[in-house]
């Protein structure tokens, strides 16, 4: 069964209908209990940064994401929910997250062509960058749906794959049993719900 | 880098898909569920859905039908029409809608894009407007474009894009239906007055207007129509081998 962390951050409809369309056990929950259970867990979120870690926090829910990662269980976070896998956001000041993945998350502004559009709005190629199970099937250059102001500033050795969006960025990270994409799989169509799918029904040796 | 988007658009009411639709394909061309599962599969970009619906009863059975569209189709639905207050957003975004596009709701009161934008984010806030040349001034309108305001259009997107409003949908109503291509020199004018991405509408007659399109107006993001799709008169995959030949990024 695979846990979604249900913290009052974003529209959740389109994460549901994802799971029932590839027929996964899901359940949408802030239960810790539950979460305990789960086999793995995703994070979703949309919004500010501040807010979310500061939910994660005051419910304990971060710390219990922390260190059920600690005893191997596997964690995809979504969007902001893969932002809060890093050390520290610099969106609006500077926030702590979960400090899974090494890293900081940056604004794109003053780092791109100043005439691109931030955030960035709409489909963009994948560059996979290392062997993934979120990519199993995968031969890179699928497109997949963006909407976002800053991204991931981390080592090359955790990103699974790359986006350009005049600079190369993270669309995905990874280390060891955590697990992030930048972009919204629940809405990029068919190569979404697979990502969804090999996240899902990886062994991760569980 | 990121791609140009094609995006088709159905007008609902009373939970049907009006304009005649055109696709032998479809057992039912006029279920909007069907509809939205064939543009989908078939190299849409994102949907958009404005509700024409004028009684409740109409209301309820789109937004049941949204429900049903975002359970089976994963890419990005925007929902506009009726949309006049952060009630509306509510609704139509717990129904799946990624998006919720204002217009007269907005023009009425300018705070609803504020409110929403706070609330929900500028990502799920679109203003859309309709636009037309009165005595050589862009000129919104509302209703539908049916009655003129006094905005000046350029100000007016500006004042939205600065409360909150993330992604523009322009149309004009002076190419509107002509398919004589897109309003390039109106498109030109907002793109070059806002950061957030623009979506044309109004004009697409054939493949040629989206190269037109892309090409003249570098800034624009994604290009939207209705009838040139449901006829069958361009074809989305089509379409976006055209553009990619003319060395315009799309995704296929």
């Amino acid at each position: 069964m695979i846990a979604i962390v249900d913290y009052g951050v974003g529209n959740l409809f389109s994460l549901r209908s994802s799971f029932k369309a590839i027929g996964a056990d899901a359940v949408f929950t802030s239960d810790e209990k539950i979460i305990r259970d789960a086999d793995r867990i995703l994070l979703p979120g949309v919004g500010a940064f501040e807010d979310a870690a500061d939910k994660l926090k005051t419910t304990g829910l971060g710390e219990l994401l922390v260190n059920e990662v600690k005893k191997g269980k596997p964690l995809l976070g979504i969007c902001l929910g893969m932002q809060l896998l890093f050390d520290k956001s610099y969106e609006f000041g500077c926030f702590d997250g979960l400090g899974l993945i090494p890293g900081d998350i940056v604004s794109f502004e003053g780092k791109i062509d100043p005439s691109l559009k931030i955030p960035e709005i709409g489909w963009n190629e994948l560059r996979l960058n290392k062997e993934s199970v979120l990519y199993k099937g995968f031969s890179g250059g699928e497109f997949v749906y963006f909407v976002h102001s800053y991204f991931a500033d981390c080592e090359s050795r955790f990103v699974s794959a790359f986006s350009e969006y005049d600079i190369d960025f993270p669309a995905s990270v990874e280390y060891e049993n955590v697990f992030g994409c930048q972009f919204h799989p629940e809405k990029s169509g068919k190569a979404g719900l697979k990502i969804i799918d090999n996240f899902c029904k990886a062994g991760f040796g569980l | 880098m990121i791609t140009k988007r094609i995006i088709p658009c159905l007008d609902v009411k009373d939970g049907r898909v009006v304009k005649g639709v055109n696709f032998k394909s479809l057992s039912d061309v006029n279920d909007p569920v069907e509809l939205a599962s064939y543009y989908s599969d078939n190299g849409a970009d994102e949907l958009v859905f404005y509700d024409i619906t004028a009684s409740s009863e109409g209301r309820q059975l789109f937004t049941d039908i949204l429900q049903r569209v975002a359970s089976t189709v994963f890419i990005p639905l925007t929902v506009g029409g009726g949309i006049n207050t952060v009630a509306d957003f509510d609704r139509v975004l717990k129904s799946g809608a990624d998006k919720v596009s204002v217009n007269s709701g907005a023009i009425r009161n300018p705070e609803l894009i504020r409110e929403a934008a706070r609330l929900y984010g500028s990502q799920c806030v679109v203003i859309s407007a309709d636009i037309k040349r009165v005595d050589g001034v862009f000129r919104v309108f509302s209703k539908g474009g049916r009655e003129e305001t006094p905005l000046e259009a350029i100000e007016w997107i500006k004042r939205c894009v600065d409360m909150g409003a993330g992604e523009v949908v322009l149309n004009s109503i002076d190419t509107d239906g002509v398919k004589k291509g897109f309003d390039i020199e109106m498109l030109d004018a907002v793109c070059s007055a806002v950061n957030v991405p623009v979506i044309a509408s109004g004009g697409a007659g054939c493949a040629k207007d989206f190269i037109d399109l892309f090409k003249k107006v570098p800034r624009v993001d994604a290009g939207l129509a209705a009838s040139v799709f449901h006829f069958g008169e361009i074809a989305i995959p089509d379409l976006k081998a055209e553009l990619r030949q003319n060395d315009i990024k799309v995704r296929i």
